[in-house]
């Protein structure tokens, strides 16, 4: 007898791409009309050094990161050329995003902004609804989703694994969600397995990210046998002693739960099954 | 010539009556493609600062790339 078990769930949906050709990196997936060959979404704050973060990318594979805007100050300083030169010349494709909104007309703003100095219609949208946890706010970002949508954005939004809000994300025009593992910045990796299998049950067309709280490779791998399309994450990067070698074992992670997933999960079982075929009982006389 | 009051960046000034955004901005030496503009929270884009007339108590604020998560 076989229960209900993590692995039921984590079978490829019918018609997934199978990931095949090993590490090589030829499992392709699509994200808002671009072909990706990877799946590692990397945020760009808080390295120790413009350096760091170029090895970092470079080591990471990635052909996403994140940016974001800042308010400048009366006195015009406080400007991060280096940093943001670096991430230009990566070649990586741009994903800003409206960190620190509050309200939906605070991200609609501040995506407008974003338009304009990055050069792109992808936007991360975050709008918070709570100071200590960072949680989204669902019924801002559904509002701002849905204007943004209109005036032609592609609209990424960072939101909570709560099914029928994210259901609302994609009657606002949403193609992609990207909901939270756990609060972001706090490492404490997938909190909620069970809502993430639900949202990948129930919305088998959308490609969803993981997006925050991801602490070690680990999270990444489950994210990815769970049947995520991709992971996106900072702070476990940044914040490793050596980010760069950070960077490359959350790759590895990434690509080795996608080919598990792909090539489907044993089903757990409550007893011992043997590996080993035997006739008989040979050793007992 | 009338003066009108407003906030650059948190920063109150006050500039001639008749005042464009493009030409607050342009006091601020940088390169009008390396920051985005806003004016009481309105999103103005780059080619609508020249025409963007500014009035007595508005608000305008900078923005600039950043690294990001």
């Amino acid at each position: 007898m076989t229960t209900p078990t993590l692995s039921s769930f984590a079978a490829p949906r019918k018609g997934a791409q199978t990931p095949s050709g090993g590490l090589a990196g030829t499992d392709t997936f699509h994200i808002a009309g671009v072909e990706l060959t990877s799946r590692f979404f990397l945020g760009t704050a808080s390295y120790p050094s413009p350096q760091v973060l170029q090895q970092a990318i470079a080591a990471s594979g990635a052909q996403v990161v994140t940016v974001g805007l800042k308010r400048q100050l009366a006195a015009g300083g406080g400007t991060q050329n280096d940093f943001f030169q670096l991430i230009r010349d990566s070649g990586a494709r741009l994903l800003p995003n409206t960190a620190g909104c509050r309200s939906a007309r605070e991200a609609i703003t501040l995506s407008q902004m974003a338009r304009e100095l990055f050069g792109t219609n992808w936007i991360k949208l975050e709008v918070v609804g709570d100071e200590h946890t960072l949680q989204p706010d669902p019924f801002e970002l559904v509002t701002a989703a849905a204007e943004l949508v209109r005036d032609g954005f592609e609209v990424f939004p960072y939101c909570t694994d709560d099914l029928v809000s994210c259901q609302r994300l994609l009657d606002a025009g949403c193609r992609i969600l990207m909901p939270w593992g756990a609060p972001i910045g706090s490492g404490q990796g997938l909190v909620n397995p069970y809502a993430l299998r639900t949202l990948r049950a129930r919305l088998p067309g959308v490609p969803l990210i993981v997006d925050a709280g991801i602490g070690s490779p680990a999270d990444a791998v489950q994210a990815m046998e769970l049947g995520y399309d991709a992971v996106l994450l900072n702070s476990a990067v940044a914040h490793a002693r050596d980010p760069v070698q950070m960077a490359r074992a959350f790759k590895l992670g990434i690509e080795s739960g996608r080919l598990a997933y792909g090539a489907g999960i044993m089903a757990q079982q409550d007893m011992a099954v043997a590996s080993t075929p035997v006739t008989g009982r040979p050793f007992i006389l | 010539m009338t003066t009108i009051n407003i906030t650059f960046n948190g920063e109150a000034r006050q500039v001639p009556g008749g005042c464009t955004l493009a030409e607050l901005l342009e006091t601020s030496g940088q390169p009008a493609a390396s920051f985005a503009s806003a004016v009481n929270g309105e999103f103005v884009a780059r080619d609508a600062r020249a025409q963007t007339l500014l009035a007595e108590g508005d608000a305008v604020f900078t923005f600039q790339a950043i690294t990001g998560g």
